[in-house]
Formats: structure tokens, sequence, C-alpha cells
């Protein structure tokens, strides 16, 4: 509704202009200078790897992690994404627990803190396949899967089995294997 | 309709507990629900092995019925950076933004200057537009100056049993169902894609790279 009541003010003033050329007629032929990409953008929203900032930022460190820039975020959040792998998973409570990839919680934390998401420009890209780790990420990709067992599957992938699948495997429409890849709308 | 806001109203909930998990969807309080709520960012070897291609969803969980009417906000920037000597700082971005039904592309290019505030780089070489495609057309795409591009609805590419997870979080459920939902199943997004050769982008073999919704 608001922004209904913005295009409609958009439009009077765009009218009010249009209005004002017409009379301003110094015979020179109006220019286009096409678009206008003028301006400063500041950053909202950013994200590297999927849920990150939903799974591991403390409530009210989501708004600020979301304008903090990458090469900033391993010193500010790697304590607080270590602390929460502890507190959210049984695969951390002891000392010296490690995930698949062999980290312990304060050195997946520090990983994961810094929320880039790497790409190979010279192998073929998965998030994780069991040999190759994060080389990308495809529209196929079961991310979700792969962070559950990271943060819940222990050394082996074995702990905590009911927690480390969601057992969705795949989306709910084909992907192309052609530009733009990604399903047509519902 | 009825259903995003029954999935924000249950996200809000979990929000102030643990934290809800979806990709990017409705992350954190100052982006969800608007139009510069990234949902899901994707990089990856394209159909030409030469090129990556990077995908940008954006305003998540759009029913049918809220696609038809859902558009890119003219303030709104989409800017893909990528960091080609290890020190996750930006050397190269792509920008697109669109303006009067067209999406525009910059890039790949350096940034006037790296982080959180942006121009956009509109005397870049590589430049390239397309039409955004209309909810309920063909996928209409655009090949200029070496990159292919695309902007409209799509669906949703993510998948997750969110409801069953947040079921866990909240102490009602010990565990995933044998079978689970997709709770994103039947939802759209708002797609920014772009193609480019890898050769465009620099580096010696690993990018580092990320995805950034800036507002005007």
């Amino acid at each position: 509704m608001k922004k209904l009541v913005r295009n409609i003010l958009g439009l009077a003033l765009l009218g009010t202009f249009a209005l004002t050329s017409c009379d301003n007629d110094n015979g020179m032929d109006p220019v286009d200078n096409g678009p206008d990409f003028s301006g400063t953008f500041a950053t909202a929203d950013q994200m590297g790897r999927p849920a990150i900032n939903t799974v591991f930022v403390p409530s009210d460190m989501k708004d600020n992690f979301n304008v903090t820039p990458p090469s900033q975020q391993g010193g500010m959040y790697a304590t607080a994404f270590a602390a929460g792998l502890k507190a959210l998973s049984p695969a951390y409570a002891n000392d010296g627990d490690k995930n698949a990839l062999g980290l312990d919680a304060t050195t997946f934390g520090s990983v994961l803190a810094t929320d880039v998401l790497t790409v190979s420009t010279t192998a073929p890209t998965t998030f994780y396949d069991g040999t190759n780790v994060l080389t990308g990420r495809n529209l196929a990709d079961d991310v979700i899967t792969v962070e559950l067992l990271l943060i819940f599957g222990g050394e082996d992938f074995t702990e905590n089995p009911n927690l480390s699948d969601d057992n969705v495997d795949a989306n709910d429409k084909a992907f192309s294997s052609s530009f733009p890849y990604l399903a047509s709308p519902w | 309709m009825k259903k995003s806001i029954k999935l924000l109203a249950a996200s809000a909930i979990f929000a102030v507990g643990i934290g809800i998990m979806a990709a990017d969807h409705i992350d954190a309080p100052a982006v969800q629900g608007t139009t510069a709520d990234i949902t899901d960012f994707y990089a990856f070897q394209g159909e030409n092995t030469s090129n990556l291609v990077f995908v940008a969803n954006l305003q998540g969980l759009l029913s049918p019925s809220a696609t038809s009417s859902a558009m890119f906000d003219e303030n709104v920037m989409v800017e893909f950076n990528i960091d080609n000597n290890g020190d996750n700082v930006e050397d190269l971005v792509i920008q697109a933004i669109p303006r009067d039904g067209k999406m525009y592309f910059f890039g790949p290019v350096a940034p006037a200057a790296p982080g959180v505030t942006s121009t956009i780089i509109s005397d870049a070489t590589n430049i390239a537009s397309v039409d955004i495609t209309p909810y309920g057309s063909s996928a209409i795409t655009a090949t200029q100056n070496g990159m292919m591009v695309f902007a409209g609805p799509r669906d949703d590419p993510f998948f997750f049993d969110f409801g069953k997870f947040t079921e866990i979080i909240g102490g009602t459920a010990s565990g995933f169902d044998a079978q689970g939902t997709d709770t994103f199943a039947g939802s759209n997004v708002m797609s920014v894609v772009v193609e480019v050769p890898k050769s465009a982008l620099g580096g010696s073999g690993t990018l580092n790279t990320w995805v950034e919704a800036k507002k005007k």
C-alpha cells in the first residue's frame, strides 16, 4: 500500500516535471542521458555460505553481521560461533570433539565466521561430495544436510543420525542444464 | 500469502531463541520481508565449463499470487563480490540494478572502494542489460560483452525441512522424519543470474565470493 502511494506520488512528480519541461520552450531537444545510476549504496544484507547468519549468529548480532565486511567477520564472530556450535550440538559436547573435516568447535567456528563461499575455477563445483569440499555451490547440492552432518554428525558422520539429515534431498522442481538454470516459478 | 505470513510468524518466534535455519531467508530483523532480503547465493561452473555462474535470490517465500506482483526495487543494488587473492576483500564486483523494467549489469570490474558503501561503476567496460522476465513468461535472457544475464521470478531452488527443524529447536520433536517435507516447496524468489568467463575473474584457482544487497 505504501508502495502504491509512493508510486502515485512518483507519477505525480513525473507529471509535474513533464509539464515544466513543456513550458520551458527554449527550442532545445531534451537530452536523453539514459537511466540514472548515481548515488551511494550501503549494505543491507549479505551472504556467502548458506545458513551461516541464521544458525550461528546470536539474535542481537544478526543485523550487524550482515553489514560487517567478511575480512572483519572472523575477528568479531569466531568466538561466538564456537560457543554456538557447542551449545547447538551434542557432537561438540566433549573437549577434543571434531567433525568429519577434523575441525574442533574453535577451528570450525573460526572457518565459518568468515562468511565467504570459496569457488574453484579449475575443479568441478560441489559444496561437499565426500572428497571435494567447497569448490562452490550448485543449485542441486544438499547444502543443509552437509551442514547438519558437519554440525551434528561427529568425527565420522555417524553421531546423532536423527539430527544430521533432514531427509529432503532435492528441490521440488528440476533444474535446467542451460542458462538461467533455475526452474520457472510456481 | 497466508503461507508466508505463517512462516514469518514462525520465524519471528524462533528468531528470539536459537535462531532460525534457512539459507539466508529472513535472516535478520532489519532486512526480513524487505526487497533487500537475500535468500540465497550460488556460484558454480556453467554449462560452458570456461564460465562461472553467480545467482542471487531475493524476497523469499513468495506464493504464486504474491509473485505476480513482486518487483525488484530500483533502490536496491545486488553486488556479487569476488576476492581473487585470498584476503576476503573484494577485488572485483558485478553489480546489478533495475531501471524501468530492465536489469542492468556492470562488471566484473574493480569497485570504487571495497566495503559496505558502493557507487555503481556505470562506465565499466563490461555492461549488459536484459528485460526483467514477467511472471508467467518464458525466461528472457541476454548475452552482451561475454556476459549472460537474467532477472525475474523463479522457483526457490532451496530445499529444507524447516518446519521439522523449528520443532526440534522448540523441543517438540526429537529428530527429523524419515521422509522430510520441503518447507520451500511451491514458493518463489526474485532471481538475478549472471554467467561470466572465468578468465575475467582473475585468481589462481580459488576465489572467495559473496553477495550483498545494497540500498540507496
